[in-house]
């Protein structure tokens, strides 16, 4: 099923004619609606009229969370503040929270890209879902409940934080599908098994975003609730979850064309690279009135590709993510994701996600320890077979990041577990 | 043939022994003989108890890794040279001990717990010939008063 034949299988023609002419009208209305814009076009010498099409977007100037934060909190809102019926808001690890707004129409098209989203998962109106996101400025939560409320699915908005309400739930209403983070829904999986209830709920679809995770994490999940899974990706300062959505055959993440224009920049020299390479994702939104972004720098690193989908659909695809340039760790001068531990450590048969990597510092040297719960699936009563188990993923992992780490196998259920964002380091090391 | 040995994954982190003995404990679990295999960062706890499949469940709801493992119980007499002679036997049939330690039992005689890499029962006639005597469930049941 397609949510929008008409946007989502649209020529490729087509779209870039409708791209163009919503850029210029985008640039135009922050031009005249936002000084902060303004004064960045005319410091580059730009004009409104210098943007034609989508062939002059490298002529704009990126906007970075740096300008949000500059801005905050409502700087470069584009519409009179009458206008904003909601906002949310990013909790700012580092300083200010970076605020966003939305007028009635921003809400109208959120609802119309999630339920997309969601109907590229199969779900319909048939379905029960669970949104197992935080509600709240965390855009996670009433994002996905407004899309999917659209698509007519019955909602029951869980939130986060109590599991037991939720499995207990997902039994009695027979819930067939559910929207969460990822490793939320491995949380969710184990507490099924633990309470014996995996054979007893009806389950089918998974939506899962907010996290970084990995094809074969999804695999797992899928394999373990009997399941399909989808990653759906979205950042608050964009629109929040429903920017893209991968499909039944998990080839890349539709991007929502119509509405947000990608592009793949080169981190460093901040030039556009082709299509296939890895590079940093920008969003210039397309048709948001709230809060309009030019160049968006997202800090996620993907690739993208432009032909047509075995699914029908035409709308470019990104790539699973490859990492974020935030998460990024330097050890020994070494650039570490985590995402890279984590599926290194799924290719080894049997080998759940559940692991916190230790980052200190003796003296002058980085030191990496990796601490791996040891689940039934590899327990063995012999010493010689756990030591062997930690050669192999010592193995593993310094194959994947070329670094050498310490294994330490720890006891089931000791790692923290979020219901958030996962957390999987701990770094140790004091910045001198 | 073979007993049903319970073993235990802990952390070398302070009360994780104190944790599990304390679970058997209020779960009425009798221990026969234990033995503690350790390396820097966790141990292997290995247990005979009285009744496994009951502890092993207690354990696993309390979060442990823990399973239950294959191991042979021979009762030999107190002499000299006993073990050697079940060694050599085991030699010569080709059979590796993984581990092995003791029950205690009496004043005459002594129980001895291994783990074989091989399967054991194939030569189980000819060691019952070589006056191998093999514990049985029952016999390590009736250990408990
Ligand atoms: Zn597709």
């Amino acid at each position: 099923m397609i949510w929008n034949e008409t946007k989502e299988c649209m020529s490729r023609d087509e779209m870039s004619c409708l791209q163009s002419a919503r850029l210029v009208k985008t640039v135009d209305r922050v031009y005249h609606n936002v000084p902060y814009y303004r004064n960045k076009m005319q410091q580059a010498g730009l004009e409104p009229g210098d943007i034609k099409g989508i062939e002059d977007i490298n002529k704009l100037p990126y906007t970075t969370k740096d300008d949000l934060r500059e801005t905050y909190p409502f700087g470069l809102f584009a519409v009179p503040m009458s206008e904003i019926v909601r906002t949310h808001a990013s909790s700012g690890t580092t300083g200010k929270a970076t605020v966003v707004g939305y007028t009635r129409r921003d809400i109208d098209i959120w609802k119309e890209c999630v339920a997309r989203a969601f109907t590229q998962a199969g779900i319909t109106r048939e379905d029960r879902m669970q949104i197992a996101y935080g509600y709240g400025l965390f855009t996670g939560g009433l994002g996905a409940h407004y899309g999917a409320e659209n698509l007519g699915a019955m909602v029951v908005p869980m939130s986060t934080g109590n599991t037991k309400k939720l499995v207990t739930m997902m039994e009695d209403f027979d819930v067939t599908a559910i929207a969460c983070t990822p490793s939320y829904l491995i949380h969710i999986a184990e507490v099924l098994k633990e309470t014996n209830q995996l054979d007893k709920i009806k389950l089918k679809t998974a939506v899962c975003g907010a996290e970084p995770w990995t094809d074969n994490m999804r695999k797992q999940i899928e394999a373990d609730l009997g399941i399909h899974a989808f990653d759906i990706y979205g950042l608050s300062e964009v629109m929040g979850p429903g920017v893209a959505c991968d499909c039944i055959h998990h080839k890349g993440l539709h991007v929502y064309e119509d509405h947000f224009l990608p592009e793949i920049i080169d981190p460093t020299t901040l030039q556009p690279v082709g299509e296939d390479v890895t590079g940093e994702l920008v969003f210039t939104t397309l048709t948001k009135e709230g809060l309009p972004l030019i160049r968006y720098r997202t800090k996620d690193l993907t690739s993208i590709n432009y032909g047509k989908c075995e699914c029908g659909r035409t709308l470019a695809r990104i790539n699973r993510f490859k990492g974020r340039s935030d998460d990024m760790l330097i050890i020994r001068g070494v650039n570490v994701f985590p995402s890279q531990i984590e599926a290194a450590l799924l290719e080894m048969n049997g080998t759940t996600p559940h692991y916190m990597m230790i980052v200190d510092r003796q003296g002058s040297l980085d030191s990496l320890e990796i601490q791996v719960e040891v689940e039934e699936r590899f327990f063995s009563d012999e010493i010689r077979e756990l030591e062997n188990l930690s050669k192999q993923i010592g193995h593993v992992i310094q194959n994947a990041i070329g670094l050498a780490a310490k294994i330490k196998l720890v006891e089931p259920r000791t790692l923290e577990r979020s219901e958030g964002k996962a957390k999987h380091v701990i770094d140790k090391r004091t910045l001198v | 043939m073979y007993i049903k040995q319970l073993s235990v994954f802990i952390e070398n982190r302070e009360g994780r022994l104190d944790d599990v003995l304390e679970i058997l404990k209020t779960n009425n679990i009798n221990i026969i003989s234990l033995s503690l295999a350790d390396t820097a960062d966790y141990g292997m706890l290995r247990l005979i108890v009285n009744t496994s499949a009951r502890a092993l469940e207690a354990l696993k709801n309390n979060g442990f890794s823990a399973s239950l493992t294959d191991v042979t119980v021979v009762r030999m007499p107190h002499k000299i040279g006993q073990l050697q002679e079940l060694a050599s036997l085991l030699c010569k049939a080709d059979i590796n001990i993984e581990y092995m330690y003791s029950i205690s039992i009496g004043q005459d005689d002594a129980c001895i717990v291994f783990k074989t890499s091989g399967k054991i029962e194939q030569f189980a006639d000819q060691f019952k010939k070589d006056g191998v005597e093999f514990v049985t469930q029952n016999d390590i049941a009736a250990m408990v008063k």
